[in-house]
């Protein structure tokens, strides 16, 4: 069995897309490009497909990661042409290599997440992400299966800071927006963007008056140095060395 | 002049609410058209939240064969939720379409589908929504020309207020009519206004204008006449039929979505109209006369359907698909088409015989095996003569034991309650029945492991059909018969526990009585429902009986009927019925002799097989039966292996 590890982004209107949504999509996907998908055995078979953690509904991602079992051999790039195709246009599908050794899932434990805040002048916000940072501990609280349950968004927050750009998006018409970019570990349970927003309303007072526009950047592995390397970034060094 | 999208208006207020995704569009068939190249466009409705409204084969057809035209645009939009209604309001979005989020009121022509006459408050929502004044009459050359389509439109008699015009029957190609003369009369520059067009499209004289009829009451409250208010249009509209479902192959491109729907499957219609006769069936009355699909074209349609949306169920449907002439051929031909794929055929299947049964087999060759659902409706052989379903209690015990002996371990039966003449004791014969499929089925199955379902539905008398005289039993005596016949279901503890029990309220039937069957003052009902919050009323959380009825007390007196007047009184032959200028095809006479019949337990044979019994409509409207067999086999398909990459 061929294994194949993908990349691709959910973009635009289809960020509202949830994360079962996007999986009947890339099942019927699959169909429609022809795709030798392997399934499980058993009386139900499945189709042979796991995916990593998934953005929530509602935020956008330049980076989300599947790996999908093939019953025959096909050329990655053939493969993610065909797929990008019988997807609807805004889930986009980026990459497509060979999987090498490992699970995907051991090689992610970090995200880069990039909040736009319609009219938050950058100046408030920065003023809110130093306080937070400057705190041992902001509990929050969020709605889970289990209820609302309050935890820490401090600890998981690698970093955290506004940044400047030469041309923000909606500052077109003199409407101030302030930029964050923001690295978390993967922990349990999930520190997610809305929660690190929530985190600076309770440190800072902070109300976007629009809600936030978010997207991923990244997901990998964090390094000592606060980066995130590309979960890809062995598989195609595999290709490198092996040859195809 | 352009329009544009109110996407950043309504972005800022999606993650506010549940399931966002089912307004943003994106799915697969969707298509967005510059505006300003096309010159007629279309919103088109399904009243009634996404996840209903997306899969409606009528809308899917009608916007790929509207959008088909180079110079013709259809959208579609849906009824959004009471969370987003909410926003919306306060934030001035205006209704909008989910393919390119226009405002609908940009549009030429806002048509709606009623499937159901539950959907009429969700169209004042998204009239109120979209800013086009809720009645007609208010409505300027700047509004769009609210257009009703669908079953519910043969009496459109409630809505009348509301809407401008309503099409009877098939819509393949109304839709082609109304926009050649929508095209014509904006060429000319609109002359004459919004009369001028609605008059033009009544001249048609298969386009219903109800403001050009008038509707005049006897002092007893019924209605004297409906007669034409101006000397142009005609006595009576017609229904349109489609004939040669063979050069109407639609939908190719059927609409995917990324929202969670109520069917996920490219759904084939196979044949159009049934003549069954069932007297209770609409459907089987409007449709007629029966049109069917050659399965040449039914089996080009399901490979190409399938290729294009990657779906891997087919649904073979019709108002009684085991029915089609070459259905035996059909089933096989795709089992053996799709032998080697994980895709699964279905046939609802509702034909209380073994034929179906095979069929069933047939199509679950390659292991997936979909239920089976027989549909005997009456619970007496009694009944079932009055309703005319031909089906004897030891045809269904038969039927019921052939499947369990072929492996299947659950079925459904289907029936009704409140049926004309109904008594006690005909539905406490469908516990009897019951019973019996469940110690036959035992025997036959060599096993206690079998179940089978009882699913209860509530009838409702319907225009232009032989129980449109009919009186409807009320909510008390409904829910009084089927807490009896719960009681007598579990009489028997062994086999109540095999038995499955599925019912709805009489609450509600009596309401969909009343919006059937009413004429125009019950427009004032459904408003006052509207403006004290009735919404989604084919939704039980969201229906309120009291509501309904609340609105019932404060409208209807002051115009002398109520709402028993309207559900729970039989008609007389003499009395003019609000639909009786609105004309089906159907012999209204023959329609009266029918219910006669129906009283002395007297059936009526279907006409593909036996001589035409006079119903009228294939004389009145010029059609006729279009049946095979064409003595055509599926050829296997030869398998496309490797990846479709596109050039």
């Amino acid at each position: 069995m061929q294994r194949i590890r993908l990349r691709y982004a959910k973009r635009g209107p289809l960020r509202f897309t949830s994360h079962r949504d996007f999986a009947r999509a890339f099942e019927r996907a699959l169909r429609r490009a022809g795709v030798p998908i392997a399934f499980s055995q058993g009386f139900t078979p499945h189709p042979k497909i796991s995916y990593a953690s998934a953005a929530p509904t509602g935020v956008g991602s330049e980076a989300e990661y599947l790996e999908i079992g093939l019953q025959s051999q096909v050329d990655p790039e053939q493969l993610r042409i065909a797929l990008d195709a019988a997807l609807s246009p805004g889930l986009d599908v980026l990459e497509a290599v060979r999987a090498g050794e490992g699970s995907l899932a051991d090689r992610i434990d970090a995200s880069r997440w990039r909040i736009e805040l319609p009219e938050v002048a950058p100046a408030t916000a920065g003023d809110a992400v130093t306080a937070f940072l400057a705190a041992p501990e902001v509990l929050v609280e969020r709605m889970t299966k289990q209820g609302r349950r309050s935890f820490d968004a401090r600890a998981a927050v690698v970093s955290c800071m506004v940044v400047a750009e030469p041309d923000p998006p909606s500052e077109a018409g003199g409407v101030p927006c302030a930029i964050i970019d923001l690295v978390v570990r993967q922990v349990t349970p999930a520190v997610r963007p809305d929660d690190v927003l929530s985190g600076l309303r309770v440190v800072a007072g902070l109300e976007p008056p629009v809600p936030a526009r978010v997207t991923r950047l990244a997901q990998g592995t964090l390094t000592a140095q606060g980066e995130i390397v590309d979960p890809l970034e062995a598989d195609r060094e595999g290709v490198g060395i092996g040859g195809r | 002049m352009s329009v544009s999208s109110v996407f950043p208006q309504l972005e800022q207020l999606l993650p506010r609410v549940s399931k966002p995704i089912q307004y943003v569009g994106g799915e697969l068939g969707a298509v967005v058209k510059d505006w300003d190249a096309t010159t007629v466009r279309w919103a088109l409705m399904y009243p009634d939240a996404y996840e209903v409204g997306l899969p409606n084969q009528g809308v899917q057809i009608l916007y790929e064969v509207l959008n088909e035209q180079p110079d013709v645009l259809a959208e579609r939009t849906y009824s959004v939720w009471p969370d987003l209604e909410a926003l919306m309001k306060e934030h001035g979005v205006p209704q909008f379409t989910v393919d390119a989020h226009r405002p609908v009121r940009a549009f030429d022509v806002l048509g709606l589908s009623f499937a159901t006459e539950l959907g009429y408050t969700n169209m004042l929502s998204a009239l109120d929504l979209a800013g086009i004044p809720l009645e007609s009459g208010d409505r300027t050359v700047e509004h769009p020309i609210v257009l009703a389509g669908g079953h519910a439109s043969f009496n459109p008699e409630p809505i009348a207020d509301f809407i401008d015009a309503a099409v009877l029957g098939d819509g393949e190609e109304a839709v082609l009519e109304i926009t050649g003369i929508i095209r014509e009369w904006k060429a000319e520059g609109c002359p004459g206004g919004r009369d001028e067009i609605l008059l033009r499209l009544a001249r048609t004289e298969s386009i219903y204008v109800p403001r050009f009829y008038d509707v005049d009451y006897l002092p007893d409250g019924r209605i004297q006449r409906v007669v034409p208010n101006r000397p142009d249009v005609p006595f009576r509209v017609a229904k349109r039929t489609t004939m040669d479902l063979d050069a109407w192959p639609y939908p190719k491109k059927p609409l995917v979505p990324l929202a969670e729907t109520v069917h996920e499957r490219y759904a084939v219609e196979i044949f159009r109209g049934c003549t069954r006769g069932c007297r209770f069936c609409q459907a089987g009355m409007i449709t007629r006369p029966v049109r069917e699909r050659s399965i040449t074209t039914v089996g080009q349609m399901v490979k190409e359907g399938l290729e294009f949306s990657g779906y891997s169920e087919v649904g073979l449907l019709s108002l009684s698909s085991a029915d089609h002439s070459e259905i035996g051929d059909m089933c096989s031909g795709l089992a053996q088409q799709y032998a080697d794929t994980n895709v699964s055929l279905s046939l609802p299947s509702t034909r209380v015989d073994a034929f179906n049964i095979d069929l069933a087999q047939e199509l679950s060759r390659n292991g997936r095996r979909t239920g089976l659902t027989f549909a005997p409706e009456g619970g007496s052989e009694r009944i079932r003569k009055v309703i005319n379903k031909m089906v004897t209690k030891e045809d269904l015990i038969r039927t019921v034991v052939t499947a369990y002996s072929n492996g299947w371990r659950q079925v459904k039966l289907y029936f009704m309650c409140g049926l004309p003449s109904e008594t006690d004791e005909d539905v406490l014969e469908i516990a009897e029945m019951a019973h019996e499929v469940i110690r036959a089925g035992r025997e036959a199955a060599g096993t206690k492991d079998i179940r089978c379902t009882v699913s209860i539905g509530g009838f409702v008398p319907k225009p232009h059909t032989p129980f449109q005289w009919a009186k409807m039993d009320t909510p008390e005596v409904i829910d009084g018969r089927l807490k009896m016949l719960k009681q007598a279901i579990n009489s028997d503890r062994s086999l109540g526990r095999a038995i499955g029990f599925r019912y709805h309220d009489g609450e509600p039937s009596l309401i969909e009585g009343l919006l059937s069957r009413g004429d125009r003052r019950v427009g004032k009902v459904i408003r006052e429902v509207w403006e004290q919050g009735g919404r989604f009323d084919g939704w039980s959380e969201h229906f309120s009986f009291v509501r309904w009825v609340a609105a019932c007390e404060t409208v209807l007196p002051g115009l002398g009927v109520d709402l028993d007047w309207y559900t729970t009184r039989e008609r007389e032959e003499a009395e003019v019925l609000p639909w009786d200028h609105l004309d089906s095809g159907l012999d209204k006479d023959w329609l009266w002799q029918d219910w006669q019949d129906s009283m002395s337990e007297f059936e009526q044979d279907d006409c593909r097989w036996t001589p035409c019994f006079d119903c009228g409509v294939c004389p009145s409207m010029d059609t006729e039966i279009q049946i095979g067999p064409t003595g055509k086999k599926l050829l296997p398909l030869t398998p496309v292996n490797g990846l479709r990459v596109p050039a």
